[in-house]
C-alpha cells in the first residue's frame, strides 16, 4: 500500500505548483491594491471630495473580482498540507502548524469582517469607521502574508527547533526565533513589496489605456499620481529587501544561489551575470562551457551574496563535491552521515516498542551523532540536492530585469504624471500598459526562484520532498491535478473577462 | 499562565477550543443552507438577488471560520491533520472543491461577461450548500464511527482502502450526520432570513419552509444523537495507552460531566424553544436561540470525543493506530505558545459582534440591494 514513487512526488509537487502559481496571480494584487485604495479612501475623508470616493470605489470594485479567486484558490493551499504532504504535517506540524492558525486567527478574520463593512457598509458606518475598516482589510491581508512568510521562511531555513526521536518529529522550541526569523522577514518584505509593484502596475497600466482611449482623464490621472508615488517609494523597498533576501540565500541557501547564477564552478570575487543564455549540456562533472553567452557585472555575485567584492563563492561542483579548502562537507559524507541517523532512528524505535531499554540507548546515541543530516538520509543519490538549473537561473533573471524596469517605469510616470504630459505620449502609455503581463511573470517567476531553487528540500537540509508527501496513490493525485487545473483555469478565464469588462464600463464620472 | 497547566490539560484545552470553533462554523453553515434555498424563497430576480446578498454579507465568515477550523487542528492536532487529510483525501479534496466553486460565485453571478451565465454560478452554489456541507458532515461522523488508517511507529500513515475514504458514505449513520447538518443548515438559514430581511413574500414562505425542514432535522437529530449515545466506543488506557472497546463510552464522558449534560440539554432546549418561536410566535429573534443552542451542542458533542481517555479517531484497520488527544496533539511547548494567541479570540469574537451588528441593524430590503452601488 505504501508507495513512495517518483511519479507520486512529482504529482504532489505538480498539483501544489499548480494551486500556488494559481493563487499567486490574485494575491499580490489584493496585497497592493488594498492599500492603494485605503490611501484614495483617505486622500477622500481628508478632502471631503467626492471624486476621491468615486476613485475610490472604482478600484474597490475591482479588488473585489480579485479578491474572491484569491481566496477560493487560497483554501486549498493549506488543506493540501494535510491531503498532498501528510508525512510533511507530522513531521514538521509542530511548528509549521502555528503560523497557519495564528494566520486564520490574526488575519483572515479582520480581513472577512471589515471587507464586508468596507464594500457594504458605505452608508452603515460614520466616515471615519470606514475608513478604518478599509485600512484594516490592508492589513489584514499583508498581515496574513506575513504569517505565511514566516512560515515559509522556516522551510527556507528551519530555526527554533529540535527533533524528538520518540515522536519522530520536529518540535518547536523557540516561538520567537522562528517569528523574527531573519529569512521570514526579508522573505515578508521583499513579497508585499513586490504585491505593492504588481498593484501599481495595475492601476498605471489600466489608467494608461484610459488615457490611451481618451476617456476618464482626469480619472486616470488622478489615479496614476496615487500609484506612481506609491509605487516608487515602494519598487526602491523591493529593490533592497531582494539584495537582503539574495544574502540570505547565499548564507543558507548556497546550492539555490548556485543554481540562481549558474554557478557551476565556485570562485572568489564571483561575477554576476546580468544576462545569459545557459548551455544545456553542462552538468557538474563535465567540462563544459557554462554559458553559450553571457553579459558579467564583475564582482557582483560576491557583493550581492556576502556585501563583499572578494567573498568566494561556491559553485554547484563544490556543494556537491565538498571543498575541504572553504570548509564544505561533499554531499556524499552527508548522505552517508544520514542514513546511520535514518538506521539509528528505525533501530531506537524498534528497541523501544520491544522493550529493549539497553538497545535504545545504543540506537539513541548513534542517531544523536549523526542527526545533523538526517534528512540527507532519505535522498538517493548526490545528484538529488541539485536543483532545476536552468529553470531556477531563468526565473531569477527575468524577476530581476523586470524589477528594474518597473522602478524605471514609475519614475517616468511620475515625471510624466507631474508635468502634465501623460497624454501627449501615448508611446510610453501603452509601454505602460504592456508591462502588466510582465509584472505578473515577475511574480510567478519569483516564487519558481524562491522554491524550484531550494529542491529537493521541503525544509532546507532537513526533509526532502520525496519524504514529505501522503502516502497515496499518484493516479489519485492525478486526478485531483486536473480537476484543479480545469477548475482554476475556467475561474481564471472568468476573472479576467469580468474585469476586463469592468474597466471598459470603467468609472461613474466622463 | 498556561505554563502552569499540565501537558493532558493544554490537550483537553485545544480540543475545546477545535470543538467550539466546529460547532461555530455548523452554526455559519447557515450561509450554505441559505444557498440551496435560492429558488424555494426567491420567485423573481430581485427576490433572488435580495437573498443572495443577504448571504454574501457573511459568507466570507464562514469560510474564514472553516480555515481556522483547519488551522487550528493543524496546530494543534497535527497527526489528525496528517491522518483524516492525507487519508481520506477524496472526501476532502471533493469538499474543498466545493468551497473554491462558492468562493468566486457571489462576486461573479451578476458581473456581465461572467463567461457561464448567473444560472451556473447559483448551480455552484447550491452544490456548496448542499453537497459540500453533507461531506463534511459525513468527514465529521468518521470521529464517532473511525477510517480505515494504520499508523507507523513512526507515526507516518496511510489509508488502506483505494477508496480514499468514499467508503465512509455507506455507513448509514455517516450519512445521517451529513444530511442532518445539510438540514440544520436549511433552518438555521430560514431563522437568519427571517430576522435579517425586509419583504413580505419571502416571510411567509419561510414559515412554509420552516416546518417540514426542522422536521426532518428534528428527526434525523434524534437518530444521530441516539446512535451517538448508545454506541460502543473506543477508549483508551491512562497508563498503557492501549485502546479498548468500552460500552457506551459517550454517554458515560457525558454522565461523568453533568455540567456537560447540562450544556447538551439546554442545548437542545433552546434550538427548539427557537422553532416554537418561529412557527407559533413568529418572532424574528428566533436565530439567536437556535444559534445558540446549536452551539452548546456540536460543542459538547465533539467534546465529549476527546475527553476522558476517549478516542476521537476510530481506526477500523488498526485499532492500536486509533487517535487519541494525547497521541495526536502538538508538543507540550507549543500548545503553551498556541494557548497565548488563543487570548486573542474575545478580541476577535467582539469585533465580529461589533460588525455585525451594524451592518445587520436594519433589515436587508430590495431597494437597499438596488440603491447599493456594490452588490451581489
Amino acid at each position: 500500500m505504501i508507495e513512495h514513487s517518483e511519479l507520486l512526488v512529482d504529482w504532489s509537487r505538480a498539483q501544489f505548483a499548480l494551486t500556488a502559481l494559481y493563487h499567486w496571480i490574485f494575491v499580490p494584487l489584493t496585497l497592493g491594491l488594498t492599500f492603494i485604495v485605503a490611501i484614495m479612501e483617505t486622500l477622500y475623508v481628508k478632502t471631503g471630495d467626492e471624486k476621491w470616493k468615486r476613485t475610490t470605489k472604482y478600484w474597490m470594485g475591482l479588488l473585489a473580482i480579485n479578491f474572491a479567486i484569491g481566496l477560493a484558490t487560497g483554501i486549498i493551499m493549506e488543506f493540501e498540507f494535510g491531503t498532498n504532504w501528510s508525512n510533511y504535517s507530522w513531521i514538521v506540524g509542530d511548528i509549521f502548524g502555528a503560523p497557519l492558525a495564528i494566520e486564520g486567527l490574526m488575519a483572515f478574520f479582520m480581513e472577512s469582517t471589515f471587507f464586508a463593512i468596507m464594500f457594504f457598509g458605505w452608508e452603515k458606518v460614520s466616515k471615519k469607521k470606514h475608513l478604518l475598516s478599509t485600512w484594516l482589510v490592508a492589513i489584514g491581508s499583508n498581515l496574513s502574508a506575513l504569517w505565511i512568510l514566516v512560515a515559509n521562511g522556516w522551510m527556507q531555513h528551519p530555526v527554533g527547533m529540535h527533533f524528538n526521536p520518540d515522536t519522530a518529529r520536529n518540535e518547536m522550541t523557540n516561538f520567537w526565533a522562528i517569528l523574527f526569523n531573519p529569512n521570514a522577514y526579508s522573505k515578508f518584505l521583499h513579497t508585499i513589496t513586490s504585491g505593492y509593484v504588481l498593484a501599481t502596475l495595475f492601476v498605471i497600466s489600466v489608467s494608461s489605456w484610459y488615457l490611451i482611449k481618451g476617456r476618464n482623464i482626469q480619472f486616470a490621472k488622478r489615479s496614476i499620481m496615487v500609484a506612481a508615488s506609491f509605487g516608487l517609494i515602494v519598487s526602491l523597498f523591493n529593490l533592497t529587501t531582494g539584495d537582503d533576501s539574495a544574502r540570505q540565500v547565499a548564507m543558507h541557501q548556497p546550492m539555490k544561489l548556485a543554481a540562481m547564477e549558474g554557478l557551476y564552478d565556485g570562485k572568489s570575487a564571483a561575477p554576476i551575470v546580468a544576462f545569459g543564455i545557459l548551455n544545456p549540456k553542462k552538468d557538474y562533472l563535465n567540462d563544459e562551457e557554462e554559458f553559450f553567452y553571457k553579459i558579467e557585472i564583475p564582482e557582483g555575485l560576491s557583493l550581492l551574496g556576502f556585501h563583499s567584492f572578494n567573498a568566494y563563492v561556491p559553485g554547484i561542483k563544490q556543494l556537491v563535491l565538498g571543498d575541504k579548502e572553504h570548509n564544505i562537507t561533499s554531499t556524499a559524507t552527508k548522505l552517508a552521515i544520514g542514513k546511520r541517523a535514518v538506521n539509528a532512528l528505525t533501530a531506537y524505535k524498534e528497541a523501544k516498542k520491544s522493550g529493549d531499554e539497553a538497545g535504545a540507548v545504543t540506537a539513541l546515541k548513534t542517531f544523536e551523532a549523526n542527526s545533523k543530516y538526517l534528512g540527507y538520509g532519505y535522498l538517493d543519490k548526490v545528484e538529488d540536492v541539485i536543483p532545476n538549473v536552468p529553470m531556477t537561473f531563468y526565473a531569477f533573471h527575468v524577476m530581476v530585469s523586470f524589477g528594474f524596469w518597473f522602478i524605471f517605469l514609475f519614475i517616468v510616470m511620475l515625471y510624466l504624471a507631474m508635468t502634465n504630459e501623460l497624454e501627449q505620449k501615448r508611446w510610453f502609455l501603452k509601454l505602460a500598459l504592456w508591462s502588466l503581463p510582465l509584472g505578473y511573470a515577475a511574480q510567478e517567476a519569483g516564487w519558481i526562484v524562491a522554491e524550484v531553487g531550494r529542491q529537493p528540500w521541503a525544509i532546507q537540509d532537513m526533509l526532502p520532498v520525496g519524504m514529505s508527501t501522503s502516502q497515496i496513490s499518484s493516479g489519485s493525485v492525478m486526478f485531483t491535478f486536473w480537476m484543479f487545473a480545469i477548475l482554476f483555469t475556467a475561474l481564471l478565464i472568468a476573472e479576467v473577462k469580468i474585469m476586463t469588462k469592468q474597466i471598459k464600463i470603467g468609472p461613474k464620472e466622463v | 499562565m498556561f505554563e502552569d497547566l499540565s501537558y493532558y490539560l493544554l490537550q483537553e484545552y485545544w480540543w475545546f477550543i477545535i470543538s467550539l470553533l466546529g460547532a461555530l462554523f455548523v452554526f455559519m453553515t447557515f450561509v450554505q443552507g441559505g444557498q440551496t434555498l435560492l429558488y424555494a424563497l426567491g420567485e423573481n430576480e430581485d427576490e433572488r438577488d435580495l437573498i443572495i446578498n443577504a448571504l454574501g454579507r457573511k459568507w466570507e465568515l464562514t469560510f474564514s471560520t472553516l480555515v481556522m477550523f483547519g488551522g487550528a487542528l493543524f496546530a494543534a492536532f497535527p497527526l489528525f491533520y496528517a491522518v483524516s487529510f492525507g487519508g481520506a483525501y477524496y472526501v476532502w479534496m471533493a469538499i474543498l472543491f466545493c468551497f473554491i466553486i462558492q468562493a468566486v460565485s457571489y462576486e461573479y453571478r451578476k458581473k456581465p461577461n461572467n463567461v457561464f451565465g448567473s444560472k451556473v454560478y447559483e448551480g455552484l452554489l447550491f452544490i456548496n450548500g448542499s453537497l459540500g456541507i453533507f461531506l463534511l458532515g459525513v468527514a465529521l461522523a468518521t470521529l464517532y464511527t473511525g477510517g480505515n488508517f494504520v499508523v507507523s511507529n513512526m507515526n507516518l500513515s496511510h489509508w488502506t482502502m483505494a477508496s480514499y475514504g468514499l467508503e465512509a458514505l455507506l455507513n448509514p449513520f455517516n450519512v445521517a450526520f451529513g444530511l442532518m447538518l445539510v438540514f440544520l443548515a436549511r433552518v438555521q438559514a430560514l431563522l437568519y432570513f427571517y430576522n435579517s430581511l425586509k419583504n413580505k413574500a419571502i416571510e411567509q414562505r419561510i414559515l412554509d419552509h420552516l416546518k417540514p425542514n426542522a422536521v426532518v432535522f428534528l428527526l434525523l437529530f434524534l437518530y444521530v444523537l441516539g446512535s451517538i449515545l448508545v454506541q460502543d466506543a473506543y477508549g483508551y488506557d491512562a497508563q498503557t495507552k492501549v485502546v479498548s472497546l468500552e460500552s457506551m463510552k459517550f454517554l458515560e464522558n457525558l454522565l461523568a460531566n453533568p455540567l456537560l449534560s447540562l450544556l447538551l440539554v439546554v442545548g437542545v432546549l433552546l434550538v427548539l424553544y427557537a422553532l416554537y418561536l418561529a412557527n407559533f410566535k413568529f418572532n424574528k429573534k428566533a436565530i439567536w436561540f437556535s444559534g445558540l443552542g446549536t452551539v452548546l451542542v456540536v460543542t459538547v458533542l465533539l467534546f465529549i470525543l476527546g475527553i476522558n481517555h476517549t478516542v476521537f479517531y476510530p481506526s477500523l484497520a488498526d485499532m492500536q493506530s486509533s487517535l487519541t488527544i494525547e497521541r495526536s496533539s502538538s508538543s507540550h511547548y507549543t500548545l503553551i505558545a498556541m494557548s497565548y494567541v488563543s487570548l486573542m479570540v474575545p478580541f476577535v469574537l467582539a469585533y465580529i459582534a461589533w460588525a455585525w451588528r451594524v451592518m445587520n441593524r436594519e433589515p436587508l430590503s430590495i431597494d437597499e440591494v438596488k440603491n447599493d452601488a456594490h452588490h451581489y
